[in-house]
């Protein structure tokens, strides 16, 4: 994906969320460490130009509620957590850069769940490669990318790598 | 890092930056709705406590039950420590009974270690004999860097009854490592004679040191250590190395003053300068839960066969 086409996406996403939520009142975004938190900033400015409420943004660091630690010689690395609003009763978006095999979005909810009792939590991504371990499915998706299972998707952003861009590489 | 933690010198200075960094991830916890996250969920933690304490016990149980691991704790009266069994034995008991982390206070120096020989899971020492408090060290570490925002040329005085504590040894061997500039003040005969060679300035005149600190660590005169008369009399001690209201008016502005507790009050810190803003000691064991969820986080979040999936 190129600059244009993540704009859009998100811009898309944007729409797709006051649509489905009947504004913009009671969503918050939550974004999942790293890049789902810039993610969801771009799309809280996005709504903001929409509709000209500005939602609130969460960061999510899911370390704590992996399924593999201990499973790794070094326990993982812990980013930064910060929800300065209640969840409570809110419509809580959470945003990833790239869904997966749904472990990071299982840890995500148990996650918002020790912060309150959301009235719902949906799913936003930019892009969808399949070959979920879990049945988890996103609400909203900027493009789906058949991928094979050993190939890596990186989502590159302007924020912390200076470009925005989505490559696929093949290990092979 | 180690899979155990016995003295600060198991420690790199990446390493104490790595536990202040998670810690600082870790104290948001204490801020939710249910204060505890799955992270060490099955493990068990037992608390292997031969001496009395409050903070310490507390801190660690609080921090482990926070992570979701089981805790387990071990006092000696009440225990089959009463009937004679030893430390080999009780440790080995725990051991047949699945204990992934020991964290173990003892009278003893060295304790520990002799834990380590016998244990496949972490040891954590929480107090050893007069040889070191590695996790006091590390809480205090984070309440600098908070308060100061930095560590690295620090300028601290360690004051009082030096040669039996082991807080003033493992936040020596600490702040040494990180840059800091160490001044212990005491009594000569409270200051162990080989202090110098820990990378510290030594000396017996507070009032010549605290105008120039950005850290004034007050130490507990602990007397039930103290096996021979190491001053002539508390009232005097009181009154050269006290911290007193008069002396508080000479430090410079922003310095932080500390204590590790439990505190005397009258004898090294008076009533009402513990009680100060800058007196940062309530705050000191707020962070002590968050310094130490993020060691037991470190020390068994790991300790898997590495594999190759994301």
């Amino acid at each position: 994906m190129d600059p244009g086409e993540i704009r859009r996406a998100t811009t898309r996403i944007a729409h797709e969320i006051l649509e489905r939520n009947k504004g913009a009142d009671e969503v918050a975004l939550i974004g999942i460490a790293a890049r789902g938190d810039d993610l969801a900033r771009r799309l809280s400015e996005q709504i903001a130009q929409i509709e000209g409420t500005k939602v609130p943004v969460g960061v999510l660091d899911i370390t704590f509620y992996r399924d593999d630690i201990g499973l790794h010689t070094e326990a993982p690395e812990v980013h930064e957590t910060r929800i300065d609003f209640d969840v409570t009763g809110k419509h809580v978006v959470l945003v990833d850069d790239v869904l997966f095999t749904g472990r990071t979005i299982r840890a995500a909810l148990d996650a918002i769940v020790d912060f309150g009792r959301a009235r719902a939590i949906q799913l936003a991504v930019l892009v969808d490669r399949g070959h979920r371990e879990l049945p988890i499915r996103a609400d909203y998706v900027g493009k789906n990318v058949p991928t094979r299972n050993d190939e890596i998707v990186r989502v590159l952003l302007e924020e912390v790598d200076g470009e925005d861009a989505v490559v696929v590489e093949d290990p092979r | 890092m180690n899979t155990h933690l016995l003295s600060m010198h198991d420690l790199s200075s990446e390493d104490v930056v790595r536990v202040l960094d998670t810690a600082e991830s870790l104290r948001e916890v204490g801020t939710r709705v249910i204060k505890k996250v799955p992270a060490l969920r099955g493990r068990t933690v037992v608390n292997l406590f031969y001496e009395n304490s409050t903070r310490t016990r507390i801190s660690f149980e609080l921090a482990a039950k926070r992570l979701s691991a089981d805790v387990i704790n071990f006092t000696t009266s009440g225990s089959s420590v009463s009937k004679g069994e030893s430390l080999k034995d009780t440790a080995l008991t725990l051991q047949a009974m699945g204990a992934d982390a020991v964290v173990i206070r003892h009278g003893s120096s060295g304790a520990p270690y002799q834990l380590t020989k016998w244990l496949k899971g972490s040891v954590i020492n929480a107090g050893d004999g007069t040889h070191e408090h590695p996790t006091q060290a590390l809480l205090d570490l984070y309440t600098m860097r908070e308060k100061l925002g930095r560590l690295e040329g620090l300028r601290v005085a360690i004051v009082g009854d030096v040669l039996h504590s082991r807080v003033a040894r493992s936040l020596s061997f600490g702040l040494v490592k990180m840059g800091a500039d160490v001044t212990l003040v005491g009594p000569p005969t409270l200051v162990p004679p080989d202090a110098p060679a820990w990378g510290v300035q030594v000396s017996t005149d507070i009032d010549a040191v605290l105008p120039k600190l950005d850290v004034c660590y007050m130490l507990r005169v602990q007397r039930e250590r103290q096996r021979q008369q190491f001053f002539p009399s508390v009232r005097e001690y009181a009154r050269l190395f006290g911290l007193t209201r008069a002396r508080v008016d000479t430090l410079p502005e922003g310095c932080v003053i500390m204590h590790p507790g439990p505190m005397n009050r009258g004898v090294e810190i008076d009533s009402d300068v513990a009680d100060l803003p800058q007196a940062v000691i309530e705050e000191q064991v707020t962070n002590g839960i968050a310094v130490r969820m993020s060691l037991l986080y470190l020390l068994l979040g790991g300790g898997g066969e590495e594999r190759g999936d994301g």
